[in-house]
């Protein structure tokens, strides 16, 4: 197990490593000086010059990615040229905004695909098992702004219930709460629709083993032979499917945040890319898809801890 | 033996496209009503784009500010915009630009997937170890995220997103090409046609491809609904197609400011994007079951 951890450690190390290559790489490539875009057109070659300078941007391409690679391991960021507010700040604030979507997102999702899994596997070649089949088809092929968008016309605007958009801050949690109903529902559904596939197709794979005939043989109703033998065997493969998923909510909120203009990282992000605050871009999708790899790795360890089988394969 | 005899008693776990046999394909498509109803989505998607080339309604960037959000009337079927264009028009001509995305992103991914995945099947060892990572390194990094990048570091525009998209998914067709060529290169008439001299490259060409296209059909398909949905969310958040091009995504952006005044306005491009994804997710789950009836339950 350590020699395992180990090596996906390593790997991650790599992955994120040669992610800052790549986003470095990308974001350097830009036509045009940055330090002309912030100045705009007006700027005379001395004072663009005079901000290159400020900014680093007149260094060789190597030292500014050192440099930035020295600003993402001791996490000081340094100050955006755009909002002139330190960036690492503005990151934090934000993610106060998309780690409680995500979370709730997630909940919500988790809510709904159970149930409908588990009656999807029990009523498989029934109505109602086939209505929950169409159903999750359904939801994964509905975009999530465009979901968004469709319960921003039936609550807020039809019904007048809760907020289309927006955020009050956390100094008012009711509020801020319900501010986050109706995004986390719009990640929550579709979220649902995807895991729910995968609590189907493992909970038929459980209810086709033979130590739950057995269960069946000794006279437990199917219900009962799920919950007793059936469901912790189910679960394994779940939380893998759950973990990867979590990463998929990452990238949903970015766009879940523009539809109701929360001001989470995904509406920072797209910010920076329309002001061109390139500094911001770069730390923000290092840090997104970080989370990404580190998630990734962790469903990977857990995977082994979770199936002992899989441990003694390694 | 004749190569039609060997592709069905190959490959375990892929499929072929068993085209020696019209009549039972035909047969399978009918069997198969998720498929068929995919592939009817599809097409309608194409015919749209097709035909919006040389008619709509109105021109879909004909400005009319007398007529603007009018909501749906005889003279203009779904309505207009904001700026009095009609909503039909633009819906039809946005088909192009999904097709077009969808096809750049397959384009790209299979360019450069396809021949990596061969020859990491065929030379094995370090160099295809290397291709593999590489694969791993590039599939970790989020898809949205590399289009969200480079649009910021070169601009908005379609094909911008879609080379990011494009590139973000190679990882896949190398990986299903790779395990599929794998598979036909140890049966034996590979061994024979290698014995009698054939080059690697004669032989991806005459028997691993034909062998293996089935399998990357149906990933083909299914990129397409995720390029698709990629392209949409981008030119939602206005990171794709420029207007005043019309795109469902951008229409959708548009259509949020004017919610109070007409809600159909979201809701025609909304449709669009779901019937075209739903359509391109059942075909590309159906293909299995048309081309591999041993799939079938």
């Amino acid at each position: 197990m350590i020699r395992f951890t180990a090596r996906r450690l390593a790997i991650v190390i790599a992955s994120l490593f040669a992610s800052t290559l790549i986003v470095f790489a990308i974001l350097a490539v830009l036509p045009g000086s940055t330090a002309q875009v912030i100045l705009g057109t007006q700027a005379t070659p001395d004072s663009v010059r005079a901000l290159n300078q400020q900014l680093g941007l007149d260094k060789p391409l190597w030292q500014q990615y050192g440099n930035w690679l020295q600003q993402l391991v001791t996490g000081n960021l340094g100050t955006s040229y755009i909002s002139q507010q330190q960036i690492g700040e503005q990151i934090t604030q934000a993610l106060r905004v998309t780690g409680p979507l995500v979370l709730f997102g997630m909940l919500i999702g988790l809510a709904i695909a159970f149930p409908a899994g588990i009656i999807g596997a029990l009523r498989s070649g029934q109505r109602s098992g086939a209505l929950v089949g169409a159903a999750s088809q359904v939801g994964i092929a509905i975009p999530t702004f465009v979901g968004g968008i469709l319960l921003i016309i039936i609550f807020p605007v039809k019904l007048h219930l809760l907020p289309a958009s927006g955020f009050p801050g956390w100094s008012n949690p009711g509020q801020a709460i319900e501010s986050l109903i109706l995004p986390a529902v719009t990640l929550g559904l579709v979220e649902g629709a995807i895991i729910s596939r995968y609590v189907r197709a493992s909970i038929s794979e459980v209810l086709q083993s033979d130590y739950l005939r057995t269960a069946r043989a000794k006279g437990l109703t199917p219900g009962q032979a799920l919950r007793r033998h059936g469901l912790r065997n189910a679960l394994i493969p779940i939380v893998t499917v759950v973990g990867l998923e979590l990463t998929g909510l990452i990238i949903g909120a970015i766009v879940v945040e523009n539809v109701f203009t929360l001001p989470g990282l995904g509406q920072l992000l797209l910010q920076s890319v329309a002001n061109r605050d390139l500094l911001m871009v770069r730390d923000i999708v290092m840090i997104v898809a970080a989370a990404v790899l580190i998630i990734n790795m962790l469903v990977d360890l857990s995977y082994r801890v979770l199936d002992p089988r899989v441990m003694s394969r390694v | 033996m004749s190569e039609g005899a060997v592709a069905l008693t190959l490959e375990p776990e892929g499929v072929s496209l068993g085209r020696a046999d019209d009549q039972s394909l035909r047969r399978r498509w009918a069997a198969s009503p998720s498929a068929l109803i995919g592939l009817i989505l599809v097409l309608l998607v194409f015919v749209t784009a097709l035909i919006s080339l040389v008619w709509t309604p109105y021109p879909p960037l004909a400005v009319d500010p007398a007529h603007n959000l009018s909501g749906m009337s005889s003279s203009h079927l779904l309505g207009t915009d904001q700026y009095g264009r009609d909503v039909l028009s633009r819906v039809m001509s946005s088909a192009q630009i999904t097709v077009y995305a969808g096809a750049l992103a397959v384009f790209i991914a299979a360019l450069i997937g396809i021949p990596a995945g061969l020859y990491a099947a065929w030379r094995g060892g370090a160099p295809g170890e290397a291709v593999l990572r590489l694969a791993d390194l590039i599939y970790a990094f989020p898809a949205l995220l590399a289009a969200i990048t480079l649009s910021a570091a070169i601009g908005a525009s379609t094909t911008t997103a879609m080379i990011a998209i494009g590139i973000a998914y190679t990882p896949v067709f190398i990986r299903v090409t790779r395990s599929n060529a794998l598979l036909v290169l140890s049966s034996e008439y590979i061994l024979a046609a290698r014995s009698y001299g054939r080059r690697p490259l004669a032989i991806m060409r005459r028997h691993v491809l034909p062998n293996i296209s089935a399998t990357i059909i149906i990933q083909m398909t299914l990129l397409f609904s995720l390029a698709i949905l990629a392209e949409a969310a981008l030119d939602y958040l206005g990171l794709g197609t420029n207007p005043p091009t019309a795109s469902w995504g951008n229409m959708l952006q548009d259509s949020q400011n004017y919610l109070n005044k007409d809600v159909m306005l979201s809701v025609w491009p909304g449709v669009a994007i779901f019937l075209t994804v739903l359509g391109s997710n059942l075909l590309g789950d159906g293909l299995g079951d048309v081309f591999d009836p041993r799939r079938k339950r």
